[in-house]
């Protein structure tokens, strides 16, 4: 009863697999297809007269030639050599927001009533879905407190995209769309803020922290100007810190005519116990397969849900889904929409995990998410902090919120270990490499865990054993940590400058072989 | 009334369990926690207006199936739709395969760690490279329409850091309008969309206004899509990119992947950046969701530079015959230099890209062609079949078609709406009713076949369409 392995013999999958492109032989098929019917062919006449002849394909693709069994084993063998939140106790990826998939989500959506109906199809037709859409929205406003919700977004960074153009529709309707070329983020909030900002014109300008490590309120009195169209800021920040003066930051922009913007794409510290809209923002979003538990997917699908003010409601993505009473429909006539962001409706499979979720937790369980996610997080500091040579710059001895960006920087000058090194090497542990920082590191030697309410005080100790093992080699054998990984899916070490000089550089097999 | 219990996703909501770590931290309760750190003026302090939570999993299950139990699947019914979405043969390991643990809950991870997935996502693009016949294939985009989008800025970045002035972007009239839209509004403050139309005898796209407009020299990009949105093959595609070339623009082709086995990559017909969808290569229909974007050029370092998302680069190692991967050169995207990125990039669409791969392997050279070959002869079956209905003219423009197919139902005396209606009646989702995206066709419907659709099906559609227009049941 609570036992964890502090001595745990872990070896990683490692088959080292050859290129599927280097695989199988000529006339060997991985799959067959159903083909046209003997009347179909003869009506149809010969493919080669069907084709104009200037777009006949001259030689055919060098597809691999593999039998299924060997293109099953390839990929299976490639899944054991990755490392999911299913395998691991995947407290690493701070501000990933790392839970458990629950199972019966995925079930749910591999219904043929949901895989195999069209986008196209007359909404009498997909009345399911649609009541699933409709309703997740409608529990996207109580828990932001919003006034109205889209859920087309594909993803969270396509949510905040939207929110800009959502800023930059509502300025330019007020006749200031030139004036207001400004958007203010802080230099701890996601990349998206100002790289979305950038992509649709916007000059940015970036808070630094201040000493308690907030973004600097009196940068930000000095930044707001007739020019400012918005402040997009996440709250708490990478650094887990709670900014207390949020509302202060909101009402000076709102003085400056400017619009406020909140990232929530991790929500997972405040469900329930604060709500964007109550803050005096004017919008946030969601990142469904974050806080709302959609498996991450090695890299997406995921999906997003703009949230935005009663203000601000005709702006958003179109269509949306609505319900007259009788029937759910998608609502084109949003004539001030910013219109399409995504093709069709989002990325429904993931509304569906999102609804179940809500559906599965309710008011309390969703509240109780923020408040093990917050118990959590503390917790895993405390224990952590206990190590030699790891330090959590900033707000000293103040509480966090679900995440928190710590430092190796001690560790580092005593030992010559860096945080990169620590993050290979605790691979060999058994645990998946963690999340250092977003560009550029403020913190020296960052480490930024997140151990988010699906993980048990027994995996946040086994957790921190293994990293107090790190440090300990760290001091006693540097060279065995800077060596590392050992224990790996790759067994061998990458040569960095493949990835770092243009000359080198091959997105695909054919290209690598002609470097 | 506050209820909260142990909830299995949540092992530390135990009592004991929760008390030992508070003890550890030395608070009573976590609300001590939180309230050190949150004013009390922004706690919400009312009950989130959510339903009551199904505790059980069957429950749950119940639940949610039954309501989606009320949408009806092209499983039950016959479905002639695509405009985008296309339901194809998914082999059961492409689903076998993208529902592992392993792959569906990675996320991040590096080189070391998740070699698995890196080497599944760098064989996706080296497949990828093959079916297009490039050297440069991109990690996945949200949907055919956000690579569309980057093309489009990706143009006009090539030109701008070669310190030219070019910002217009020529599109054929016909083209996607819900991705025309998408485009539209995403290169506002750097680009204007531009129309070409078409010859309306032909549909295709008429070169002498695209000559005219090129000669301006302000066009930075020509885009075309083969098949076009409407199903007909730009057959100029050569020509195009010799004029678009001639003017010094950048020539972007939008190709159906799954016509690739049979028909010329746009890559060889003088197309610069090649972009599009890859849901039709293994990933079901569901509800749209399945889309994900590939963008793909020669390689050129000014074109490398400007692809704005991940691209994964293969790296060798200090053992012979294996490789690893990374994330390369990211400082392309906002992750690596934030507002200075080429655009903003995000999660995306990875698993669909890993599927693609299993799709493409499994599939090879032979699948690929037969695949094409049978939509062609399937489309071409139907298309003989519906001009044998009076008042009704299948592929109006006479084109070679893929896959989709032009239904011009303006002499048949009603509205694709009404038709489509009876369709449905008789278990049939007729084609996508165009009259809202182009109304200068009037009642044109956008018919959609593929490797599926089998010749009963094709026949009881044109038995229902012929009571329906020929004797007027409606």
């Amino acid at each position: 009863m609570g036992y964890y392995k502090q001595n745990r013999d872990f070896h990683e999958a490692r088959w080292d697999e050859p290129f599927i492109m280097e695989m199988g032989n000529p006339g060997e098929r991985g799959v067959l297809i159903p083909r046209a019917s003997k009347e179909v062919r003869e009506i149809s006449g010969d493919v080669s007269e069907l084709v104009p002849k200037g777009l006949r394909r001259k030689k055919a693709p060098v597809l691999p030639e593999v039998s299924q069994m060997q293109v099953l084993r390839h990929y299976m063998r490639l899944s054991q050599e990755t490392i999911g939140t299913d395998l691991n106790i995947d407290i690493g990826l701070g501000t990933c927001t790392m839970k458990y998939s629950p199972k019966v989500h995925e079930q749910l959506v591999r219904t043929e009533k949901f895989q195999e109906i069209h986008p196209c199809q007359d909404e009498s037709t997909v009345q399911g879905i649609l009541e699933i859409m409709y309703k997740d929205a409608e529990y996207l406003k109580a828990i932001s407190g919003m006034d109205k919700v889209s859920l087309q977004p594909a993803g969270g960074s396509q949510a905040i995209f939207a929110n800009v153009q959502t800023i930059r529709a509502y300025f330019e309707d007020k006749g200031e769309g030139e004036q207001r070329n400004e958007i203010i983020t802080t230099i701890l909030s996601h990349p998206a803020n100002p790289g979305t900002a950038a992509t649709l014109g916007y000059k940015v300008i970036t808070l630094y922290p201040d000493e308690n490590g907030l973004p600097d309120i009196e940068a930000l009195k000095t930044a707001v100007s007739r020019h400012t169209a918005a402040l997009m800021i996440t709250n708490p920040e990478d650094t887990g810190i709670y900014n207390d003066r949020i509302r202060q930051f909101v009402d000076i922009v709102h003085e400056a005519g400017g619009l406020c913007v909140y990232d929530q794409a991790n929500l997972n510290g405040v469900f329930g116990l604060t709500r964007a809209r109550d803050a005096g923002f004017d919008m946030c979003h969601y990142n469904l397969h974050k806080s709302f538990s959609s498996p991450h997917g090695c890299q997406g699908p995921g999906a997003g849900a703009q949230c935005v003010s009663e203000e601000l409601a005709r702006y958003v993505a179109a269509p949306t889904v609505e319900f007259d009473g009788d029937k759910y429909y998608l609502d084109y006539q949003r004539p001030d929409s910013i219109g399409k962001l995504r093709a069709f409706y989002g990325v429904p499979s993931v509304l569906i995990r999102a609804y179940a979720y809500i559906r599965s937790m309710g008011a309390d369980g969703m509240k109780q998410i923020a408040e093990l996610s917050i118990l959590n997080n503390n917790y895993l500091i405390k224990k952590l902090l206990e190590i030699k040579g790891l330090s959590m710059p900033f707000a000293r001895g103040r509480f966090r919120m679900e995440q928190a960006r710590l430092s190796w920087q001690e560790l580092t000058e005593e030992t010559g270990v860096t945080t990169d090194d620590i993050c290979r090497r605790i691979v060999d542990y058994g645990f998946q490499d963690y999340f250092t920082s977003h560009h550029p590191r403020v913190l020296p030697e960052p480490f930024t865990p997140e151990p988010v309410e699906t993980y048990s005080k027994d995996d946040m100790d086994e957790y921190v054993a293994a990293f107090a093992a790190i440090a300990r080699e760290a001091y006693t054998n540097p060279e065995l940590v800077k060596g590392a990984p050992y224990k790996a899916a790759l067994g061998a070490r990458i040569d960095e400058e493949c990835l770092t000089d243009w000359s080198r550089f091959a997105t695909t097999w054919r290209a690598y072989r002609k470097l | 009334m506050e209820k909260t219990f142990v909830h299995p996703y949540m092992p530390n909501s135990v009592p004991e369990i929760k008390k030992q770590m508070l003890d550890e931290l030395r608070v009573k309760d976590i609300r001590e926690i939180y309230e050190s750190i949150i004013p009390q003026d922004l706690l919400y302090k009312e009950r989130l207006n959510l339903p009551e939570p199904i505790c059980s999993e069957y429950e749950l299950k119940k639940h949610v199936t039954g309501i989606l139990n009320k949408n009806i699947s092209t499983e039950e019914y016959t479905s002639f739709l695509g405009a985008g979405c296309y339901k194809h043969q998914v082999p059961a390991i492409c689903d076998e395969v993208n529902t592992r643990g392993e792959f569906l809950t990675a996320y991040c991870g590096d080189t070391y760690s998740d070699h698995g997935k890196m080497q599944a996502i760098f064989e996706y693009t080296s497949m990828m490279g093959e079916l297009l016949d490039a050297d440069v294939v991109s990690y996945t985009t949200y949907d055919a329409g956000q690579s569309v989008c980057s093309s489009f800025r990706m143009a006009v970045r090539i030109h701008s850091a070669a310190g030219r002035e070019r910002s217009v972007i020529l599109v054929p009239a016909s083209m996607n309008p819900d991705i025309y839209s998408q485009a539209d509004a995403y290169c506002r403050n750097v680009a204007r969309l531009e129309k070409v139309a078409y010859v309306p005898k032909t549909g295709l796209m008429n070169l002498e206004e695209l000559e005219k407009k090129l000669k301006r020299g302000d066009v930075a990009a020509v885009f075309y899509e083969n098949p076009s949105y409407l199903g007909f093959f730009e057959e100029q595609a050569e020509e195009i990119a010799r004029l678009t070339h001639q003017y010094g623009a950048i020539c972007i082709a939008q190709p159906q992947v799954s016509s690739l086995g049979i028909i010329e990559s746009p890559m060889n017909l003088g197309a610069d950046i090649v972009c599009g969808d890859i849901q039709p290569l293994g990933m079901h229909l569901q509800y749209g969701g399945g889309q994900a974007g590939f963008i793909a050029s020669h390689q050129k370092l000014e074109y490398m530079e400007q692809f704005p998302t991940y691209m994964y680069g293969i790296a060798k190692t200090d053992k012979e015959d294996t490789y690893g991967w990374g994330r390369a050169m990211n400082y392309r995207c906002s992750h690596g230099s934030r507002e200075k990125a080429n655009e903003y990039f995000g999660t995306e669409t990875g698993l669909w890209g890993i599927t693609a791969g299993v799709y493409l392997a499994s599939m090879g050279p032979q699948g690929m062609y037969e695949l094409g070959e049978t939509i062609m002869q399937n489309l071409q079956y139907l298309i003989i079949r519906l001009n044998e209905i009076d008042g009704i003219k299948a592929n109006p423009f006479g084109r070679s078609n893929f896959q989709e197919v032009l239904v011009d139902f303006n002499n048949s005396g009603k509205t694709v709406a009404e038709i489509n209606r009876v369709l449905l009646e008789r278990r049939i989702f007729g084609g996508k009713d165009l009259s809202k995206e182009f109304p200068q066709m009037g009642q044109c419907g956008l018919y959609c076949v593929s490797e599926l659709t089998t010749q009963e099906e094709m026949d009881a559609l044109v038995e229902a369409l012929k009571e329906v227009v020929e004797n007027g049941i409606l």
